[in-house]
């Protein structure tokens, strides 16, 4: 049996250095987990609270919402409503994990295996993280955000700035790409296309078509009640990343606030899939350190204290209140994450009949790890669940489907945890995490560029539900002084019926001087 | 794959100030109000504590398209079923109405005010923003009495804490190259061809010539290293200190205020609010503050602050003798050349009229000449304020000294009727573009 890792609750860099080594023993040694190299920093709680307010990041461009979160965390945790968080983990290359000098040595490893290793593994793997996020540019790109953000301050006055942050921030959700896209052709590709088009059209030069007459304009022959005509100059409309096209073809923006747009569009990028798989990668860190700091005290390497200690750390943060519990807030991610992930171990390993029914990819293949690494890597939430919520789970945190609809003047119970709601119950569930669901679907349908330059946004109503409409109607504001022009948002039911309208009018702009014009960058799809 | 791990704690902290910064310039107008609010409110002792302000949402929300959470389907799915079966229906909450009702409601968007705390120092910026003193430099580099002590370079003797290490090592590097100390390596090239040569079994005369020859040179090199220090007191450094005389600012401010019966409890808190301001502001302006009460009837007394204002008097009013006793604490105590002397005076405006032109007299030609500033305010009982409210309605006191505000720029003065009023006509009284009062 091994010797002691730590014996008391203090630490030093020795005890955190051999106790890291143990870890990664298990972790890459067993379980063969494949994180990117890791990178552990020691900060105060002051530092904690100064990390939170930049999303943990630890560069950062200035902006007051962030001093609003700090002060409005600053002040929970003086009065003692709200503990800090033990670690941040930063999706970098290497992965930074942020600890804090007040844990304990016991809580300390367990912040080293679920960051440093959990998390840092999910990031690696997952195919959203390695599609939409780049691990390894992510700090550079921040510095220059942050230094070239500052730089435009001092050019163009802070209230200059914030204006474009302030609107870039409330177009946030609206300023992701939901799908990867295809890879950009490199340099030589794009020359040697060029070279290709060129040889083509000398090949087929045939002079006759010279004297041909030009044929009408489309434009013009277009029916007038129709505004999505107009906008045909503006390619690949419907836009739905609304920053992406305010950016690009918004007539008034001079090129830096353009510029300003793009590094707001590119953090909310690089946060997105964080937003898509908060269940699979807390339950994915939570499971790692659950097994990891299991094998330590089986290896007689921490004592039952410690081990005691970690338990009532890791129940509290997995605990799931029921609906009716005051203390209920949501499912927990942690709680519903961890569940899942013992629970495929459990399938795969140990399967019932029931099991071999609904997860027959995965009962019974023995490889337990290697079920959850797939998982982890090929999923998002509302995928994993719809593929791996199990009858039994279901049965464990009875979850039942509860159906609000509008035109009912009663709730109904669609559906429990029994042999008739399985699936419906997995599936409301699972369509619960589905960012399409969760967030509005509102896409740029149409700007007339030719003519009064109006927008059109549209708003696809999912199961009726409208915007927050005081709320809608702000960050309409910002949109339209970021295009500068008059906009209009509409919601359209599944019907193609027409919900509701608000439309602002370019008065507010039209009475500012015009600013000189802009080159704008069409057809420009630098990503 | 080793593991990196960094101490970031000694790292300064406060990365985030420039947010706060960014916020509080942002809702600065709403903590401005919130500022003035308090100070028109919350009890005299604690001005000067931090200060819990509360901003209305609105001003700063970030709002985002969301989803509202009325209106619509809303399924949701939730854990720890009791007793539900399939098909079982709950009323909804009464305030759902179903439907399309909820066109009406402002969709349960937080309309709560944001509050948070500002230190003592954001709170005082922010109360005396854009309020300056007048002639805060007449007397302030005049007086050395204070020494800094500054760097002054370097010197062969002094403190052990003082020692420059580089430049110690440095000196101790050249003297030992010059004097050509042996260097460790070539002792220890000896001392291992000399342990070569004696464990030969056998050695032939040459040998024997050799090792003479090294360990003669050995005892030599020996010497030479004890001879030639490695660290000579010569070599030592260190970093010297100079004093400076240091320019200081200090002020006094002296308070003056009728105690006489005419003043009612009402009006001692206005002159009382005041002063209070008065003090928080110069002691931000100065190092060091100096308060000196002094109040009067028919005669004038210097006290201490809890005599001041809390005793009654009672008596006639002769506002002369407060100057005269102000000049006397000057004359004893704080030697112009040395001190900003300020003064504040507080009164209802009585005064005999025999002593006007004492009165006068003594401020424009003795007092003035050595105050810096002189702010004289005139409290009203708010039950007055009507009928005083006219500038034509003024009292004796008010008349002398607006003739000598004519004469000299350092005295302003003002009429306060209510609690409200105190910050306003403080403000008006050190704004930065100061009207002649």
């Amino acid at each position: 049996m091994g010797e002691l890792l730590f014996e008391t609750g203090e630490w030093n860099f020795d005890t955190l250095k051999r106790t890291y080594d143990a870890i990664e023993q298990i972790a890459v040694g067993e379980m063969g987990l494949d994180p990117y190299p890791n990178q552990i920093e020691l900060i105060s709680s002051e530092q904690m609270l100064d990390a939170y307010s930049s999303i943990g990041m630890p560069i950062f461009y200035h902006h007051w919402s962030f001093g609003k979160r700090f002060a409005r965390d600053e002040a929970m945790y003086r009065k003692g409503y709200s503990g800090l968080a033990y670690e941040i983990v930063i999706n970098s290359n290497p992965c930074i994990s942020y600890i804090m000098e007040e844990n304990t040595m016991t809580m300390q490893t367990l912040v080293m295996a679920h960051a440093a290793f959990g998390h840092n593994h999910f990031f690696k793997n997952n195919y959203l993280f390695k599609e939409q996020t780049d691990a390894s540019g992510i700090l550079d790109y921040l510095n220059f955000a942050k230094s070239y953000i500052s730089r435009c301050e001092e050019r163009h006055g802070i209230d200059a700035v914030e204006r474009i942050l302030d609107a870039g921030h409330a177009l946030m959700d609206q300023g992701v790409n939901r799908y990867g896209r295809r890879a950009r052709p490199s340099l030589a590709e794009e020359q040697s296309r060029l070279e290709a088009r060129e040889r083509h059209l000398q090949d087929s030069y045939n002079d006759l078509w010279r004297t041909l007459p030009t044929p009408r304009g489309k434009r013009g022959e277009a029916p007038a009640g129709d505004p999505g005509e107009s906008a045909r100059g503006a390619p690949h409309l419907p836009e739905e990343n609304l920053l992406y096209f305010l950016e690009k073809f918004s007539p008034r923006l001079k090129s830096w606030e353009r510029e300003l747009l793009r590094i707001v569009r590119n953090v909310a990028q690089y946060f997105f899939p964080q937003r898509q798989t908060k269940v699979m990668n807390e339950g994915c860190a939570t499971f790692v350190h659950y097994k990891i700091m299991t094998r330590l005290h089986e290896l007689g390497k921490i004592s039952d204290g410690a081990m005691l200690e970690f338990l009532a750390s890791h129940t509290s943060v997995v605990f799931q209140p029921d609906f009716d519990d005051p203390r209920y807030s949501g499912l927990n991610p942690y709680a519903l994450g961890f569940e899942m992930m013992c629970d495929i171990e459990r399938v795969a390993t140990n399967p019932t009949e029931e099991d071999r029914r609904y997860l027959p990819e995965i009962a019974g293949c023995g490889d337990a790890l290697g079920a959850l690494k797939t998982a982890w890597a090929n999923y998002r939430d509302d995928s994993f669940i719809a593929q791996f919520l199990s009858p039994q789970l279901m049965r464990k945190m009875k979850l039942f489907k509860l159906e609000n609809r509008a035109k009912e003047s009663h709730y109904k119970i669609a559906a429990i945890h029994d042999e008739r709601g399985y699936t419906e119950v997995r599936r409301a569930l699972a369509a619960q995490y589905d960012p399409g669901a969760r967030d509005p679907n509102i896409q740029v349908t149409a700007a007339d560029l030719a003519g009064d330059r109006k927008l059109q946004l549209t708003h696809y109503l999912h199961n009726d539900v409208p915007l927050a409409e005081q709320e809608a109607k702000t960050v309409l504001g910002y949109v339209a002084d970021l295009w500068g022009f008059g906009v209009e948002l509409r919601g359209l039911g599944p019907d193609d019926v027409r919900r509701y309208s608000f439309e602002l009018g370019a008065e507010r702009k039209a009475a500012a001087p015009a600013p000189e014009p802009e080159p704008v960058a069409y057809g420009d799809h630098v990503f | 794959m080793g593991v990196n791990v960094i101490d970031r704690r000694l790292n300064p902290s406060g990365k985030s100030l420039p947010n706060r910064q960014r916020f509080i310039r942002l809702a600065k107008t709403a903590i401005k109000d919130a500022v003035v609010r308090s100070i028109r409110e919350r009890a005299l002792g604690d001005v000067e504590s931090k200060e819990v302000v509360n901003i209305p949402m609105k001003r700063i929300a970030e709002p985002r398209l969301r989803h509202s959470s009325q209106g619509g389907d809303h399924d949701q799915v939730l854990p720890g079923n009791k007793e539900f079966v399939r098909g079982d229906t709950l009323p909804k909450p009464k305030s759902g109405e179903g439907g399309k009702g909820s066109k009406g409601s402002p969709d349960g968007e937080g309309e709560d005010d944001f509050s948070f705390t500002l230190s003592r120092e954001e709170y005082l910026d922010v109360l005396f923003e854009e309020l300056e003193l007048p002639d805060l430099a007449k007397i302030r580099f005049k007086d050395a009495a204070v020494v800094k002590w500054h760097r002054a370079g370097h010197s062969p003797s002094g403190n052990p804490t003082n020692l420059n290490l580089i430049r110690t090592m440095r000196h101790s590097l050249a003297r030992r190259i010059c004097l050509g100390r042996p260097k460790p390596e070539a002792l220890a090239a000896l001392d291992g061809e000399i342990a070569e040569l004696e464990a030969l079994e056998t050695r032939s005369a040459a040998d024997q010539a050799r090792l003479g020859e090294r360990l003669q040179a050995r005892r030599q090199l020996a010497a030479k290293a004890r001879r030639v220090a490695y660290i000579d007191p010569v070599d030592l450094r260190y970093n010297r200190f100079e004093p400076r005389p240091e320019p200081t600012a200090q002020a006094v401010m002296f308070c003056l205020m009728d105690v006489s019966g005419s003043m009612t409890e009402d009006m001692k808190d206005l002159a009382k609010r005041f002063f209070l301001l008065l003090h928080l502001f110069l002691a931000r302006q100065y190092e060091r503050v100096e308060v000196v009460f002094i109040r009067h009837t028919s005669e004038a007394k210097e006290v201490d602050e809890q005599t001041f204002f809390n005793s009654r008097e009672t008596g006639g009013t002769v506002v002369s003798s407060a100057l005269a006793e102000m000049r006397r604490v000057i004359e004893a105590r704080y030697p112009i050349q040395d001190w900003n002397i300020y003064a504040a005076q507080a009164s209802d405006g009585d005064n005999y009229s025999s002593d006007s032109a004492k009165c006068r007299q003594l401020l424009s030609e003795e007092i003035l000449p050595l105050c810096q500033y002189f702010a004289y305010v005139e409290v009203y009982d708010p039950r007055q304020a009507e009928i005083f409210m006219s500038s034509l309605n003024v009292s004796e006191l008010w008349k002398d000294y607006a003739a000598a505000a004519e004469q000299r720029p350092n005295f302003a003065m003002k009429r306060v009727f209510n609690k409200s009023d105190v910050f306003p006509v403080f403000h008006q009284l050190f704004a930065k573009t100061r009207m002649a009062a």
